[in-house]
């Protein structure tokens, strides 16, 4: 394949415990650290390693938010992609819509394989990549755990409820990650300066002809009901007794 | 109005996920037709029929819908989309590969993970992990959701089963082609529907001390094992146990975990259990902040006293 083409989402960085505000209009991100979504960082380790291993010959890593975004696209080309897109946006549009401008940036730039995390950890949708499949009429392995190239096709090993799911697809095609396909790398300093050096080009959603709408209205955000503290017991025995007690022994 | 809901199975038995997903189905308000997609699934589909508040049972069988491949999948509801305004699956592995498709398709947004119906167009559904409950009303005239099952009891045998109608499957060449499965066999109930769940963490060090330690406590309570990521990727467990934020998630009656530590995301996969223990060596594991018991000290004594105090 020639061309990979890797979505990159930012997100409150998954270690930090989210804050609901009080107003109940969402979670707080003032001041929170922001990082590249765990999914998508995966993504783009998966795409870096196809092309090390002489599979593919360009990677163009694309992230639809705004300004900050384009520090995870600078974290994407530090680990080895070889362009970014950012288009620029403050709305964070919903996956129909990422869906879409996708779609416009795969028309543009042709790849051969599109590669995106399961999921944004915000969010927590699962759609977009399965979306995007769906609008270029492509196939698609969600969840994946292994991908190997078996000449014209991939093989990919699919996460799936009862274990383990193995597909083969045809190329253009679109892949989600899962969380066991690879631990991505850390940058070093030489590669994030040469990083710098690479192209990024910045547009924004009404350059593709994408309505960016939203369809869901939310109407509150609230913290999850809490559980009331529970007790410090000092053995088995006293654990079995209070378990049978509570009735579920 | 009317409801379309995709069947969960493994072309011989209907899930439970099916069951609980019905409920959601229920509560959006109309008839609620069952579709039944795979491969020789007769039985499936009389099981599907007898469950209360199904209209109608409609069965696609044909062999490209034999592993539940999105493509032949998403294709098949496509092709009778056109009746209904709301289109629900369970957050299986498979709802949650084939709904996008159609979503997209039908040029609506997706509800993923509802756990409260509020409305035919509003739904409650976690994000952030679970870290905070947001309700959304959607403007779309076609409504498509995955139902996050632990969040709904499952819906009861009915009086008079359901009418089973049988529908056609698009004829084309699919791109997916299907090579492998590897399951676990287990007799164990299953994880996602368990009363009790029994989960391991990486304390407990190996594969065989994973499976020796809460294999026959397990086997004693009838209860479904259950594992923490870092279990799963230290290769202890196999990954279908996996309970987290994009694992499975889980709300039995008892959830006991074993030298985890309460890592955010595994809280979001079974912080809704009715009551969890948590035994752990490290007194400050943040799983003790939402243990209703906590029991501080070594795993592998506190096992075969547990065992030994249950009698």
């Amino acid at each position: 394949m020639k061309t990979i083409l890797v979505p990159v989402k930012m997100v409150l960085d998954a270690n930090v415990r989210p804050r609901v505000r009080a107003d109940e209009t969402g979670v707080d991100l003032t001041g929170m650290r922001l990082s590249i979504n765990p999914f998508c960082e995966i993504a783009v380790e998966e795409a870096v390693r196809l092309k090390e291993a002489g599979h593919a010959e360009d990677i163009v890593v694309v992230s639809i938010g705004p300004a900050k975004a384009q520090d995870t696209l600078r974290q994407a080309l530090a680990m080895g992609a070889d362009r970014a897109l950012h288009i620029q946006t403050d709305d964070s549009p919903e996956p129909l819509a990422i869906a879409k401008l996708l779609r416009a940036v795969v028309e543009q730039e042709k790849p051969d394989l599109v590669i995106l995390g399961k999921q944004a950890v915000d969010d927590d949708c699962n759609q977009t990549g399965q979306m995007l499949a769906s609008l270029l009429d492509w196939p698609q392995a969600t969840f994946a755990s292994t991908v190997s190239v078996d000449g014209d096709r991939l093989r990919v090993t699919r996460e799936i409820d009862a274990g383990l799911q193995i597909l083969s697809l045809p190329l253009p095609a679109v892949i989600t990650t899962d969380l066991r396909l690879n631990e991505p790398r850390h940058c070093a300093l030489p590669n994030i300066m040469k990083a710098r050096k690479k192209p990024l080009t910045v547009t924004s959603p009404s350059d593709y002809g994408v309505d960016t709408t939203r369809r869901l209205t939310i109407l509150s955000v609230r913290p999850p009901a809490g559980r009331k503290a529970g007790i410090r017991v000092s053995s088995a025995a006293e654990l079995v007794g209070d378990l049978r007690q509570a009735g579920v022994l | 109005m009317t409801t379309l809901l995709l069947a969960d199975h493994d072309q011989h038995t209907l899930s439970d996920a099916t069951a609980r997903a019905l409920t959601a189905a229920s509560a959006t308000g109309g008839t609620v037709h069952l579709l039944v997609a795979g491969h020789n699934i007769g039985a499936v589909a009389e099981a599907a029929a007898k469950l209360s508040g199904v209209g109608t049972v409609l069965v696609a069988d044909d062999p490209a819908l034999a592993h539940g491949l999105a493509e032949p999948v998403a294709a098949t509801i496509l092709e009778h989309a056109g009746d209904y305004d709301t289109i629900v699956a369970p957050a299986t592995a498979t709802g949650k590969d084939v709904l996008p498709r159609i979503a997209a398709r039908l040029d609506v947004m997706q509800i993923s993970d509802v756990t409260r119906i509020v409305a035919p167009d509003t739904f409650e559904r976690p994000i952030y992990a679970g870290n905070a409950v947001e309700t959304v009303k959607t403007s779309d005239k076609i409504r498509v959701l995955t139902v996050r099952t632990s969040a709904f009891s499952p819906a009861e045998a009915g009086d008079t089963p359901a009418e089973i109608k049988t529908v056609t499957v698009p004829q084309t060449s699919w791109r997916a082609r299907f090579e492998e499965e590897i399951v676990t066999k287990s007799d164990r109930p299953d994880l996602s529907s368990a009363k009790i769940v029994i989960s391991g963490g990486r304390a407990l060090g190996s594969a065989d001390r994973f499976r020796d330690t809460l294999g026959p406590l397990a086997e004693r309570l009838n209860a479904a094992i259950g594992a923490s990521r870092a279990a799963v990727d230290a290769g202890y467990a196999p990954n279908d146990l996996q309970v987290g934020q994009t694992g499975k998630v889980v709300a039995p009656d008892l959830y006991i975990a074993l030298g985890i530590s309460g890592a955010i995301q595994h809280l979001a996969g079974m912080k809704d259990s009715k009551i969890i223990v948590a035994i752990n060596k490290d007194e400050d594991a943040p799983i003790f902040q939402i243990a209703d018991y906590g029991l501080v000290g070594d795993l592998f004594q506190i096992v075969p006293e547990f065992e030994k105090a249950l009698g």
